[in-house]
């Protein structure tokens, strides 16, 4: 009843939220709509321990395929979005062979150089991609209606109902498959690859299965991105957006499934609304990195561990479920405004 | 059943070292069967061997006449050997009960598709059941939303074994179960392997605690420098002039 409640407030909440905001301000909140499926993409990626650098670079790759199928093939947009989903979590597929003969650091450095491959290629031809400069006009969603609502996606406010719809069916997804027992074996191929092995997991297909899948989310959120600001150019998906992916996991925590878009969330509205309107204009890096290592030194198991303490004494079952802690309710009802 | 898991000729090198040299012995069906040996003798790597953690330089390893030798890890588990390992290898961060759960991997798979679509409810029932059921032979159940890594160091060892349990094996490989722990305890986990006998799973242990193996194994191999040495029931080996030589050195070097 209270879990019924809180979904319901939070989807009054969230399809109130961009009327009482400015205009660059809302463009602002669909940014923030598609990082968030970004980041938490990227966390269910960090489910089998392996953390990879070239995720934004996987972003991208939806959102070049998305926008390559539009403009060569003419096909629909919302379809062009789906089709480059897949297409990421293939290309994602291929990577893996060779990515995950590598652990841990390895890894980490391997998927860097995979990543950076990919976008000197976008760089390099330019007859597909457009090279240096990307893809220009790239077609934008088409306009329609459902009765109640016009979507007219010249406005921020009709794209952000519609990413935010698309980025909450993703969540779902997510939250489903993690509490499922494959969300349990991703752990315990975590924890102790050894040890799930010797029980009959095929460590190597669990590694590669959630890589896939959050490369496949990861591409939406890209194919989101290209259509609503229409270009998209190699340098959207350098390694400083990956960071600032990482410092939003980081900050936020990665021991929960809100933890990453909780640090998403209140960094980006640090970074945008506070520190503009405070007037640190150049120093706004300098202060995110500081954020960063604040966070490591004094909040190391990052934001979400505070709202772990404060809900502790409404918790009624004792400490079970996922690994520390099961944060968000057993039933995500319908939080899509 | 006689040659139920067989191991013929394994040889393993690591360069230039033969861990083990042309190793021959048979497990029989529903047996305890140790595996001793002095320090280096090559007892773990022939283990590893058979769990499939090592390719064999030479020989094969057979399970009912199969070969299994040389298959990864969770292929040699499919077939019914499921290994523990030294120390408390466990999912430290996950409770106990899906610390078993992941146990009942191979019986119950998980499937993505019906996981986001909920038609895998009766595999769940299932495969907590089975979970269950492992953490009540074992004497667990009553710790079963405890975090894995909290647990005592005997209840620990016991959990190793219940989530090799919760597989459903046809043979556990214990790689020394008694490592650090007091006679008590020493004494509850003898029972306990014998009750998995009894339940007709076929064990083979590792182990360096020569009292508890004498008294808890149908027959024990005994190697030295990666070689067989002796084999027997516990009253062969401990009266074994090779065995007492290869354990106390000969009585050359005594004099």
């Amino acid at each position: 009843m209270l879990k019924a409640l809180f979904w319901i407030a939070l989807a009054a909440a969230l399809i109130a939220l961009p009327h009482a905001l400015s205009f660059s301000q809302q463009e602002i909140l669909v940014f923030l709509t598609i990082n968030v499926l970004l980041v938490a993409s990227y966390r269910l990626l960090t489910l089998t321990g392996e953390w990879s650098l070239a995720h934004v670079v996987i972003m991208g790759v939806g959102a070049y395929a998305s926008a390559f199928y539009t403009k060569e093939f003419g096909v629909f947009v919302p379809v062009s979005m789906l089709l480059g989903a897949v297409t990421a979590a293939l290309v994602a597929m291929v990577l893996s062979y060779p990515l995950f003969r590598m652990k841990g650091f390895y890894f980490l450095i391997g998927s860097f150089a995979a990543g950076e491959i990919i976008r000197l290629l976008w760089k390099r031809f330019r007859d597909p991609f457009g090279g240096p400069k990307g893809l220009k006009g790239i077609e934008p969603m088409p306009d329609f209606s459902i009765g109640i609502y016009d979507f007219d996606f010249f406005e921020p406010v009709s794209y952000y109902y519609f990413a935010a719809t698309v980025v909450a069916v993703c969540l779902w997804l997510m939250w489903r498959i993690e509490r499922s027992p494959v969300g349990l074996t991703f752990h315990a191929v975590h924890w102790q690859d050894k040890l799930a092995q010797a029980a009959g997991v095929n460590v190597q297909a669990y590694r590669t299965l959630a890589f896939v899948i959050a490369s496949g989310f990861a591409g939406l959120a890209g194919a989101l991105m290209a259509h609503y600001i229409g270009t998209i150019n190699p340098n959207s998906f350098d390694v400083e957006v990956m960071v600032f992916v990482l410092t939003w996991a980081i900050v936020g925590g990665t021991a929960t499934f809100y933890g990453p878009i909780l640090g998403c969330v209140v960094l980006t509205i640090l970074n945008e609304i506070v520190l503009r309107e405070m007037g640190f204009e150049q120093m706004r890096p300098l202060i995110y990195g500081a954020i960063l290592i604040l966070s490591i030194l004094f909040l190391p198991n990052g934001l979400e561990s505070l709202v772990e303490r404060a809900l502790k004494p409404f918790r009624r079952t004792p400490a079970s479920g996922t690994p520390a802690g099961d944060a968000p309710p057993a039933s995500p009802a319908s939080d899509t405004p | 059943m006689t040659d139920f898991l067989h191991v013929d000729g394994l040889t393993m090198r690591f360069g230039g070292l033969t861990a083990v040299d042309s190793l021959s012995f048979t497990v029989d069906h529903g047996a305890i069967h140790g595996l001793i040996g002095p320090n280096g003798a090559g007892k773990t790597t022939t283990f590893n061997a058979i769990s499939g953690f090592y390719k064999p330089t030479a020989g094969k390893i057979l399970l009912r006449g199969e070969e299994i030798s040389g298959l990864k890890m969770h292929d040699v588990a499919r077939r019914g050997v499921v290994r523990t390992f030294q120390h408390s290898t466990l999912f430290a961060e996950l409770s106990v009960l899906e610390n078993a759960l992941v146990g009942t991997h191979m019986a119950f798979r998980p499937n993505i598709f019906a996981a986001i679509a909920g038609w895998d409810r009766e595999d769940r029932h299932g495969a907590r059941a089975r979970a269950r059921e492992a953490l009540e032979f074992f004497g667990l159940d009553a710790l079963m939303h405890e975090r894995a890594g909290d647990l005592a160091h005997g209840h620990q060892r016991a959990l190793g074994m219940a989530v090799a349990f919760a597989a459903h094996p046809d043979v556990i490989l214990l790689d020394e179960p008694f490592t650090g722990m007091n006679p008590e305890e020493t004494r509850a986990m003898m029972e306990l392997m014998r009750k998995l006998r009894d339940s007709g799973v076929t064990i083979l242990i590792v182990e360096h605690d020569m009292h508890a193996i004498m008294g808890l194994c149908d027959k024990i191999t005994c190697m030295s420098f990666g070689k067989l040495l002796a084999e027997g029931g516990p009253e062969d080996i401990r009266n074994h002039p090779d065995v007492i030589e290869a354990y106390l050195g000969g009585a050359r070097h005594v004099a």
